[in-house]
């Protein structure tokens, strides 16, 4: 159970990001929660690149055992699009503010039925 | 060493940010043009060097594969590289004078920006033969489509957009994690590589993991029943154009990660024995066509019901590669191909009504044939291209989807495609029966004229093809052929 604390963590953050993605009402709240949820994917390709007692891969005799620093790369890239998509969500969240004059998916439900 | 795949990326990619910098209308639109047209150029080239030596394999920055990235263009993709570019091409050269009535002045070159990256993103996600490169660009193209889709003038594009937006992001986020877990598996990114190291691995519990998050991800990104929410409004509230670049070019790509990703990385033992994927996909496409035509059939905005005839027609090909014989794959590939120019030349159809009617609604468009006669017609014969008529390019894949369910005996799903084209045939002739026959609406009466030359001549050039490729088969069947062979064969 301890020497998998990390994907645990994961798992947890996982399901709680997806949730509150998926049950809250309010467009901001949607935004956070699949921030959580793209987080724990991150935590996890940075746990599987990191080696008990590795040092970061630098070429020195004193070193032998080192730590994958690919997937540490590759989520830099993955960091970057979900501050893309993030930004780009909340850009939406203020229009839609801005032409509905609410943030809750329900109110714009409502306003959307009541004007075909 | 060859130069062309990599400039098929850049091309666009490089024209996109100078686009941004143009202030003037025409100069931005001149310059995307010129690109796009180019890239269909490349496009050619390289369909033209594939059949010679397949596959041209590029090593970005000289790093050979597996360490570094590789581009990797075999028959498939360059099939899908020849309907981008080429859908892509005839839209932006429809959309000039659509995009000007639609989308207010100071934002035009910003929109051409975000088509031009959205033709990069796909391009290079049908291109790159490096399983995260896939990820990248798959985010690239789904920001870019926001972007596009948040354009239209009804605010509901605004709310579709960021459901949109949830559902893509979820999708990808599960994609990713696949790719993650297949390379704590392998320790390697490249497709031929992973392809070669996985067969070892069929009874691992992550490797099935891994499986799932891709077909769940991917499932939401081709916009699979009961995953199709997003697809609907989206291609509705979108400005008219970019629901026929939309309809045309990004559920395909998506089709085609899939295609790849269960032929060409997890290899056909593992989907179809190990995992049998078969039973989750076949009852989803089943459900997708049934349903996606049924709605079809019930709506009161035009567009509407063509995205609705979307989701059913994404559910043949996904209904294809299901069955996963010779026979299913051969259809499903070519309606990627046919599919693809179908309702681009739809759309387009549309779109050119819009421009003189101000309108997508069935009421609004009705009688539309007297003043516009033309784009009546040429979505009337896509429109039984929709359907599949024989002699049209959408009978071909029905043809063969069919024989492939009766080479197993499956009789009630024989049946299943024959309703589903009585559908089609129902809701296709609905809006005909609106725009020929009704009585002129006041709309129409009062601004209803002849679209510009520059919406019609290409709408009624895609609606060409969709005869064209029905009544001369060769080229896409051959192409589906060598693509099959490849997919088939590529596992051992």
């Amino acid at each position: 159970m301890s020497a998998y604390f990390n994907y645990w963590a994961v798992f947890a953050l996982m399901l709680l990001g997806l949730y509150a993605t998926i049950a809250s009402d309010n467009l901001v709240k949607k935004v956070v929660g699949l921030n959580i949820f793209q987080t724990s994917v991150f935590f996890l390709f940075i746990t599987m690149g990191k080696v008990g007692g590795g040092t970061a891969p630098i070429a020195d005799s004193q070193y032998t055992l080192y730590s994958n620093p690919l997937p540490h790369v590759l989520i830099l890239t993955a960091i970057v699009v979900s501050v893309a998509t993030t930004a780009l969500a909340l850009a939406l969240v203020i229009r839609i503010r801005e032409s509905y004059s609410s943030i809750e998916e329900s109110d714009i439900q409502a306003e959307d039925e009541a004007q075909p | 060493m060859n130069q062309w795949p990599v400039i098929q990326i850049l091309l666009p990619l490089i024209a996109a940010p100078l686009c941004a910098l143009v202030t003037r209308e025409k100069f931005a639109w001149a310059l995307a043009a010129i690109i796009t047209w180019g890239a269909l150029v490349v496009a050619i080239v390289l369909n033209s060097q594939v059949l010679e030596q397949s596959p041209i394999s590029y090593q970005l920055g000289g790093w050979a594969p597996p360490w570094g990235i590789e581009l990797r263009i075999d028959s498939l993709n360059a099939m899908l590289l020849l309907l981008i570019t080429g859908i892509a091409a005839v839209v932006i050269t429809a959309a000039r004078e659509s995009i000007r009535k639609e989308i207010d002045e100071e934002k035009i070159p910003l929109y051409y920006t975000a088509y031009l990256l959205l033709l990069a993103s796909m391009i290079g996600i049908c291109i790159t033969g490096d399983a995260f490169n896939v990820f990248v660009f798959l985010e690239i193209s789904s920001l870019s489509t926001y972007a596009l889709i948040a354009m239209g003038r009804d605010r509901r594009a605004l709310i579709a957009t960021f459901r949109y937006l949830i559902m893509g992001t979820i999708g990808a986020t599960f994609i990713l994690i696949s790719i993650g877990l297949l390379y704590q598996l392998t320790g390697t990114l490249n497709m031929a590589d992973l392809a070669e190291r996985l067969p070892a691995l069929h009874g691992n519990r992550v490797m099935q993991a891994a499986f799932g998050f891709f077909i769940l991800g991917v499932s939401i990104k081709v916009a699979l029943y009961p995953l199709h929410y997003w697809l609907p409004n989206g291609y509705t509230y979108a400005p008219s154009v970019v629901s026929a670049f939309l309809a045309g070019t990004a559920t395909k790509v998506s089709l085609y990660v899939m295609l790849r990703f269960i032929f060409g990385i997890f290899g056909v033992d593992f989907s179809f024995e190990v995992i049998q994927v078969q039973h989750v996909l076949m009852p989803m496409a089943v459900a997708g066509i049934l349903v996606g035509s049924m709605a079809a059939i019930y709506q009161d905005d035009i567009k509407r019901v063509l995205a609705y005839s979307s989701v059913a027609q994404l559910s043949y090909i996904v209904l294809g590669i299901s069955i996963a014989s010779e026979t299913s794959l051969t259809a499903s590939v070519v309606h990627i191909f046919n599919h693809g120019l179908v309702k681009s030349a739809l759309f387009l159809c549309v779109a050119a009504m819009v421009y003189s009617v101000g309108s997508s609604k069935l009421e609004d468009l009705s009688g539309a044939a007297k003043r516009m006669p033309w784009t009546v017609a040429a979505f009337a014969v896509a429109g039984i291209s929709l359907v599949g008529v024989p002699l049209t390019a959408g009978f071909i894949t029905k043809w063969y989807l069919i024989l492939a369910v009766i080479e197993y005996g499956w009789w009630p799903l024989a049946m299943v495609l024959v309703i589903s084209s009585l559908m089609a045939v129902a809701y296709v002739w609905r809006v005909l029966d609106y725009l020929w026959f009704k009585p002129m609406s006041e709309k129409v009466a009062a601004h209803g004229a002849r679209p510009p030359r520059t919406i019609l001549i290409p709408a009624a050039l895609l609606s060409f093809t969709c005869i064209y490729f029905g009544i001369d088969t060769g080229v896409t069947l051959g192409a589906a052929d060598r693509v099959v062979q490849a997919l088939l064969g590529a596992t051992p």
